[in-house]
């Protein structure tokens, strides 16, 4: 080691930790809007993540302590859980979180070696293959009247025996689940949007729980923790794709704004979008990506089969990375600028 | 001040750590008893030793010749004998030793004959010449031979001039403290460098942390029969690179692999500008300098330094400390660990920075890269380095290349702000020193090539040669035999036969030499592949349809690189 000597005080470990920390508040608006349950999630996927990083570094012939200090497997399965329904069944966490961490991360190589975003990754093996339990989304409060406490929850997660009468009253469709239903028996977004799920801007609760990643984000944003050309172009790609199709056909299209406040969109593009590690690298890249998943999201939202298009959105684009970056490569110092001759 | 600034891309801004060293009066160093002189001391061919071991030098004497154009001499910094010409350690990184003159000194500090230079009667080259022969080298750190910078080449003139004074690196504050103390002097500097540019705008550039410095050159400026604009720049790490400097002053940048003369544009360090007026107006060849002795020391300062000195000796000066754990030639962004404090001071030093534990806490271990490009965002040359980081460490140097790799300036942006504490520069230094070690193997296997190419072409024209002396000789027996016995000619006849058999034997030479390149062309033939000797039109356009979409991709694959494409 020769130059420099001296050195900055930003590490891996506090990126992470600032990442943890503006997840916070959506952690807090979750237990307040849906109860304690995604507590236990929370609990089991990082269980399981650290356990699993340590087994594989171990296996890889690492020294576990920098990388499980890094905290970016924590990351991981915060992210990971809080994409999950709250009340999924414990083994559904921990597979998800052995498919982000095991296959995706450490089988890739490792932090900073895999090409697709980890939790991503988990989420979208348990959406194809598990599409029955990834819909047990407790309801919110408001809507509800009823709450399991964290002991239900945590009997519910581990397949206790909880009355399904409670159990189907905590329980219900998503917003995004009950939009997507409505429009396929051929009800305009209208009269769905009229059904009691539906709050202001979107999901009655959903939207707080939005609400509370955007300022999450928000912090990242203002921090400089993350770019903010990757929320930015992410948001731009939803509210044009969103924009253009609502002004096409209003009756068979939602809103920019219900498609907006929905957490999946703000926890994107605030927090998995903007993983550096599976995105773009060149300021031009991140616009492209960015711009490109929000496009996508809409797009397997409106036409795909599933209940959410965020996953699949992000994952075509660490696909396209690679190739983004190759031809996005910036202008270096001393390069004449395009259309513009360097004077002589 | 009016003047627009511009705003570099990226820069840092470590903590300064001026305050340290820059209040304190500059006091000069004492005669150490032995000075050791290294022969390289800046960029170009070293000097070549004009002195003999046991010769008596003077203070100022010429003990080492400037060797070509990139060139400087060396002096003897006080008077002594000369005791060794002989490989020391130097300052450099690697702890290899180079060739120093080593002078005992005699305590008397005697000057040689030396007397001022009136450099407006001197024509340009002369001057030129002398400055060369004075030991004229940049002191803001690249060391490179004033003499060569101060000529403006075939433009004739370079219209603006930049003296910087940004010093940007944290600890340093010779160039601040000089500023201070001897701003008139800068500016005699400069008025040469003006004279000799043809420059008809003088800039300074000064961060904006060195008010004092400011000030002090705002005031000697005054008295100048020229003007002299006196710039304060944001105090923002690279903003004393010469590019950057440009660029915040001017706006403009200099072409990727082009001399700032080239946009009409020289800089130079206002300590050369110092060096250059002692120089000139007072005919001193370059033999000490302003160096910073700060960090782990009781009493950092700025000393005015022999060349030659021991670092320690300095170190001592200043006040030396328990826990020292190294020491750095320059700041803490760009400098050189030193193999050993008793490595002399060179022209190239403008800071001894004494490292503690506490000043200097060892660094984590790099964990791997995360791609998070905080590097991309301070990198003042605009570059990708977390690409060029991947490329270094996968060995892929052509892609490093063509990457940019070579405009990278190595100033540490990158691995200052590096999350992952990943030594990027050490990675670009391997990679530029790779490619530099496959250029050179390429040039000697191309050299090598030749020369055997040119020995085979060099036996075939000699045998030609020889079997056409052989049939010309057998021609003129064969005539001699069929006309000797019919009748004697007269002796003119003879003579004018004489010009036809040479005629014929020429002749019979490129006969020769035409049969042999037609043997070669056979043997080329024979080598080329004999599955497209009868091609049908269709497979005909086909493969110069795959050609032309070859030459594309070639063009397309941008600046081609020299070892790849050629090797």
């Amino acid at each position: 080691m020769t130059s420099p000597t001296l050195h900055g005080n930003d590490s891996v470990t506090r990126i992470m930790a600032w990442v943890l920390a503006a997840l916070v508040p959506g952690v807090v608006a979750y237990v307040w809007l849906f109860g304690p349950g995604i507590l236990v999630t929370l609990a089991i996927a990082t269980a399981t993540a650290v356990a699993a990083e340590a087994a594989m570094l171990k296996a890889r012939g690492y020294p576990a302590k920098p990388f499980l200090l890094d905290l970016s497997a924590v990351v991981t399965a915060w992210l990971l859980a809080l994409s999950l329904p709250a009340l999924a069944p414990w083994w559904l966490i921990v597979v998800g979180t052995l498919a982000a961490i095991v296959v995706a991360k450490q089988l890739y190589g490792g932090l900073g070696q895999n090409i697709f975003n980890p939790a991503m990754v988990g989420y979208a093996v348990l959406i194809v293959s598990f599409p029955a339990q990834m819909t047990h989304w407790p309801g919110p409060l408001e809507l509800t009247h009823a709450q399991l406490t964290l002991a239900q929850s945590a009997a519910v997660i581990f397949g206790g025996e909880v009355p399904r009468a409670t159990l189907d009253a905590v329980t219900m469709a998503t917003p995004l689940d009950t939009l997507r239903t409505g429009l396929l028996q051929q009800f305009t977004v209208d009269e769905v949007m009229r059904q009691p799920v539906f709050g202001r801007f979107g999901g009655v609760g959903f939207e707080w729980l939005a609400f509370a990643f955007w300022l999450g984000g928000l912090v990242l944003w203002a921090r400089r923790i993350i770019d903010w050309r990757v929320p930015m172009a992410f948001l731009l790609g939803i509210w044009l794709a969103a924009g253009l199709l609502h002004f096409y056909d209003a009756g068979r299209f939602g809103s920019p704004w219900f498609h907006f406040f929905t957490p999946s969109v703000a926890l994107a593009a605030f927090f998995i979008a903007t993983d550096p590690v599976s995105g773009a690298t060149t300021p031009r890249g991140k616009l492209i990506f960015g711009f490109g998943a929000g496009v996508l999201t809409i797009a397997i939202r409106t036409w795909g089969g599933f209940p959410d298009g965020v996953a699949f959105a992000i994952l075509l684009m660490n696909l396209a990375a690679p190739l983004i970056d190759q031809y996005t490569q910036p202008r270096v110092y001393g390069e004449a600028r395009a259309g513009k001759e360097t004077r002589p | 001040m009016s003047r627009e600034l511009f705003r570099f891309k990226g820069g840092v801004h470590p903590p300064e750590h001026k305050a340290e060293s820059n209040s304190r009066p500059i006091h000069a160093a004492p005669l150490p008893k032995q000075l050791v002189i290294p022969l390289r001391q800046h960029i170009g061919n070293p000097a070549k030793p004009v002195v003999n071991v046991g010769e008596r030098v003077l203070k100022g004497q010429l003990i080492g010749a400037a060797d070509g154009t990139i060139s400087a001499a060396v002096h003897a910094s006080s008077s002594g004998t000369v005791v060794a010409i002989e490989p020391r350690t130097v300052p450099h990184a690697s702890g290899l030793p180079d060739t120093c003159i080593v002078i005992d000194t005699d305590g008397r500090d005697e000057w040689i004959a030396h007397e001022p230079l009136d450099y407006r009667a001197l024509p340009a080259t002369d001057l030129r010449m002398k400055l060369r022969d004075m030991g004229l080298a940049g002191l803001g750190g690249a060391v490179f031979p004033s003499a060569v910078k101060l000529d403006p080449g075939p433009a004739q003139a370079c219209p603006t001039l930049i003296l910087n004074g940004g010093e940007c690196e944290p600890w340093i504050t010779c160039d601040d403290v000089l500023m201070r103390h001897h701003a008139d002097e800068i500016l005699q500097g400069a008025a040469i460098m003006r004279h000799l540019l043809g420059s008809t705008e003088i800039l300074v550039g000064i961060e904006a942390n060195k008010p004092e410095a400011i000030a002090a050159m705002e005031a000697a400026a005054a008295n100048l029969d020229f003007t002299v604009e006196v710039v304060a720049v944001p105090s923002i790490y690279p903003g004393g690179g010469a590019k950057q400097m440009i660029e915040t002053l001017t706006g403009r940048q200099v072409p990727s692999g082009k001399l700032s003369t080239d946009i009409g544009i020289q800089v130079f360090n206002v300590g050369t500008a110092y060096a250059l007026a002692r120089a000139v107006h007072h005919g001193e060849p370059m033999i000490s300098r302003l160096v910073t002795v700060t960090g782990h020391v009781l009493r950092p300062q700025n000393f005015e330094v022999l060349i030659g000195t021991p670092m320690q000796t300095l170190i001592e000066l200043a006040g030396d400390r328990d826990g020292t754990t190294g020491i750095l030639m320059g700041g803490p962004m760009m400098g050189v660990p030193m193999p050993n404090p008793g490595v002399p001071v060179v022209k190239a030093t403008n800071c001894i920075l004494v490292q503690s534990r506490e000043l200097f806490p060892p660094l984590p271990k790099p964990l791997p890269c995360i791609r998070c490009t905080r590097c991309a965002d301070a990198c003042p040359a605009e570059l990708q380095p977390q690409e060029l980081f991947r490329f270094a460490k996968a060995g892929d140097f052509g892609r490093a290349q063509e990457y940019h790799l070579f405009d990278c300036i190595e100033c540490g942006c990158c691995s200052y702000v590096c999350p992952s504490h990943l030594p990027l520069v050490d990675f670009y230094r391997y990679a530029k020193s790779e490619i530099w070690a496959r250029e050179r193997d390429k040039r000697a296997a191309d050299l090598a090539r030749e020369r055997h190419e040119f020995r085979l072409f060099r036996q075939e024209r000699e045998k030609a040669e020889k079997a056409a002396k052989l049939a010309a000789k057998a021609a003129a027996k064969r005539a001699e035999l069929a006309e000797g016995g019919a009748r004697p000619e007269p002796a003119g006849a003879a003579q004018a036969d004489g010009a036809p058999a040479e005629a014929s034997d020429a002749d019979a030479k490129k006969a020769l030499i035409a049969a042999a390149l037609a043997r070669a062309q056979a043997k080329k033939a024979d080598a080329a592949p004999k599955n497209v000797d009868r091609l049908t039109p269709e497979q005909q356009r086909e493969i110069e349809e795959i050609e032309a979409r070859r030459a594309k991709i070639r063009e397309l694959a941008r600046k081609p690189l020299a070892t790849e494409e050629d090797a």
